[in-house]
């Protein structure tokens, strides 16, 4: 059979959500910001929540989420997301708020604005990119950076005398009962895509339940920061982040 | 039993040539072109088109949704 | 139907915020303006109007919560007292680089630094000359008295809404412990998404419907020829309102040779000056701006031609009179008296220096 019999609009299986505009993305090659975005644009679709969701986008790579999910956007100061999100929470309490935040976006600046609206139970989801680095600003330390990893602010790599440990946020975000689901996943093969995408419905599901903060870490790869190609960097994820932050849910209420 | 054949049409204007779906293919269908796309990236094709089951694992891990994929039982169209 | 009330200033804040139709307030206590969210839990308006009221956990948040609602099209306000609204000026720049329209009430006290709680008006370089990073403004309203507290609040809100802008309410401790009696509006119902929608225009984020594009409220644009675009449209819209919105009030100006210069609790100090020097037969008149920004330079502008001298009168170093001697550009003597730290200056103590350094120096 010729791959033109196969390529007919009745055999299409897979393409673009609807939810994902026509903008190209502006991150490197191979970013997991990308594949995040995607899996959130197929559940607003499948979820038919499009005209119902506000997102939230945050300062970093993901300043310009507002450019490719064509849903209600707005874009916080650095850390402000959940203080944002709690708000729009509140005035409009049927509708579905989530951030998207990094990890020096979440786990850095913003740890009051998270650890509070998580306290509160927010009826929202938290969407937390960790690729252990700053990427936008070029590779700087971020509060999750590994032990000996080395960053650009690290040329040595992060040592525990100068630079304390590596922040664990979700482990503590989850000791909070305003959080009913709190999980950590990846979205570096195709299975850990497809079990990403169950948990952000989860977390979309949970909101209309009106069960709190749902709250996914990404362990994500910054190639350029992490001066490896994309498989490489999904290697290295592999060996070095997932034994400090081990995939799994850690609530689910 | 019916033959599962499948295919992909990249977007390769907008493929960054990653290599993501390379790796997550278990086919070995695709490979990056050695030309170039306008931004200069070496795009992703199908280099093995026959072994292509349409299982969407490319598309799935493609960070950039430049990936279709189409899917059909051999024996519908033989 | 308006009723009489005796009320302090920052009860009075939280009573107009309810009957004005506001959506929601996110604060976080502070010395000496915690009685506006006290009062507002009292009241608990949620089940009154809907009004939403959350105590936050900083001024960061405070501010970032009112963004989020601001950005919904929602009347959002917040409240604090100076070191607080140091904190909040992140979020101020922010919300006017999104232009989007909020309440921020500053009843000042004394500075630098955590400083006093005593009153002050130390804060108005930083309430009028930005405060934040980059080029913007607020609308500043200064309150002389508790029916001014409460009649700015919609009065502000209007003003942000009908320029998509952040606007404050600059008081001080005076004006926010006192209490005076106040007449009380009748409730304003909060609107709906479509009532603002029909009046201010289609850019909040309420959900993208099919029948629109998405809504993105951002105040960022890395390429520098729209970014500077962008400047060019908010001093447009700051120019609108500088020839719109100027506010301000003249006492005993007509025959004045001098002009005391006085905004919010000075001002009242200053009224009282007025009368005692007119006793003694000295012709002082008073102007009080009620706008900070836009300042009312043309009514000081104005006088000159018929003053000897102008002495500012503020409870700081000497922060408005820079506005004033901008307004007179050299044409007559300017002074200014201030008193700090959350001393509050007598109406004598006024007068002494009106007629030792303005008058006979």
């Amino acid at each position: 059979m010729d791959v033109k019999d196969i390529i007919k609009e009745e055999n299409l299986v897979y393409s673009k959500s609807k939810v994902l505009t026509d903008t190209i993305m502006h991150y490197c090659p191979g970013c997991t910001h990308g594949v995040v975005h995607k899996v959130i644009a197929e559940v607003i679709e499948e979820l038919g929540i499009q005209d119902k969701t506000i997102g939230v986008s945050p300062v970093g790579c993901a300043v310009f989420a507002y450019n490719y999910l064509d849903i209600d956007w707005q874009e916080a100061a650095h850390g402000r997301a959940p203080a944002l999100a709690t708000a729009i929470n509140r005035l409009y309490p049927d509708k579905y708020v989530f951030t998207y935040q990094g990890d020096g976006d979440l786990a850095s600046i913003g740890t009051a604005e998270i650890i509070h609206a998580c306290n509160r139970g927010e009826n929202i989801v938290v969407i937390f990119i960790n690729n252990g680095i700053y990427g936008m600003t070029g590779g700087q330390m971020a509060p999750t950076t590994l032990i000996d990893m080395p960053t650009s602010t690290t040329p040595y790599g992060r040592k525990v005398d100068l630079n304390g440990y590596p922040l664990k946020i979700t482990d503590l975000v989850a000791q909070l009962p305003g959080t009913c689901f709190v999980t950590r996943h990846s979205a570096h093969t195709p299975a850990a895509v497809r079990k990403l995408k169950k948990a952000v419905t989860k977390a979309f599901q949970n909101t209309r339940r009106k069960k709190g903060v749902s709250f996914i870490e990404v362990v994500s790869t910054c190639n350029s920061g992490w001066k490896l190609s994309p498989v490489e960097s999904n290697n290295w994820m592999v060996e070095h982040m997932f034994p400090y932050y081990p995939l799994g849910d850690m609530k689910d209420e | 039993m019916a033959k599962i054949r499948g295919a992909i049409v990249v977007d390769v204007e907008r493929c960054k040539g990653c290599s993501l779906c390379v790796v997550a293919c278990p086919s070995s269908v695709i490979a990056l072109a050695k030309e170039v796309n306008g931004k200069g990236y070496n795009y992703a094709y199908m280099v093995n088109p026959d072994a292509c089951t349409g299982c969407v694992n490319c598309a799935i891990v493609c960070p950039d949704t430049v990936i279709s994929v189409y899917k059909v039982k051999a024996d519908a169209v033989a | 139907m308006a009723e009489l009330k005796l009320m302090k200033g920052n009860e009075a804040i939280a009573e107009a915020a309810i009957r004005c139709g506001c959506d929601g307030y996110f604060g976080y206590p502070i010395t000496p303006q915690s009685e506006i969210m006290e009062t507002l839990m009292a009241r608990q308006p949620w089940d009154e109007t809907g009004m939403v009221v959350l105590q936050a956990e900083s001024e960061v948040a405070s501010i970032n919560m009112v963004y989020g609602g601001a950005a919904c099209g929602k009347r959002a306000m917040t409240s604090s007292s100076s070191p607080g609204i140091s904190l909040m000026q992140e979020g101020i720049t922010y919300i006017a680089g999104s232009e989007l329209p909020c309440l921020i009430v500053n009843v000042v006290r004394g500075g630098p630094g955590l400083g006093t709680i005593q009153p002050a008006q130390s804060d108005y370089f930083q309430a009028v000359k930005g405060g934040g990073h980059g080029d913007y403004k607020l609308i500043v309203l200064a309150p002389a008295s508790v029916q001014e507290m409460y009649d700015f609040v919609d009065l502000a809100f209007e003003l942000a809404f009908k320029y998509r802008n952040p606007a404050m309410i600059l008081s001080d401790g005076v004006i926010g412990q006192m209490m005076e009696k106040v007449q009380i509006g009748d409730y304003k119902p909060r609107l709906t998404d479509e009532e603002v929608v029909k009046r201010y225009g289609s850019w909040a984020t309420t959900g993208k419907p099919s029948t629109r594009e998405r809504n993105i409220i951002t105040s960022l644009d890395l390429d520098a020829n729209s970014q500077e675009l962008f400047n060019l449209k908010l001093l447009k819209k700051y120019a609108e309102i500088e020839k719109n919105e100027i506010r301000f009030e003249e006492i005993s100006c007509t025959d004045a040779e001098y002009l005391l210069v006085a905004y919010g609790s000075s001002s009242r100090i200053c009224q009282k000056t007025v009368d005692l020097a007119r006793e003694k037969g000295i012709k002082v008149g008073l102007l009080r701006p009620i706008t900070l920004y836009p300042y009312p330079y043309g009514a000081i502008q104005k006088l000159v031609p018929q003053l000897k001298g102008i002495l500012a009168v503020e409870m700081s170093a000497g922060q408005m009179v820079e506005d004033v001697r901008l307004a007179v550009n050299g044409k007559v003597p300017v002074l200014h008296y201030g008193r700090m730290g959350g001393v509050i200056p007598t109406p004598n103590e006024v007068l002494k220096v009106l007629e030792d350094k303005l008058i006979k120096g």
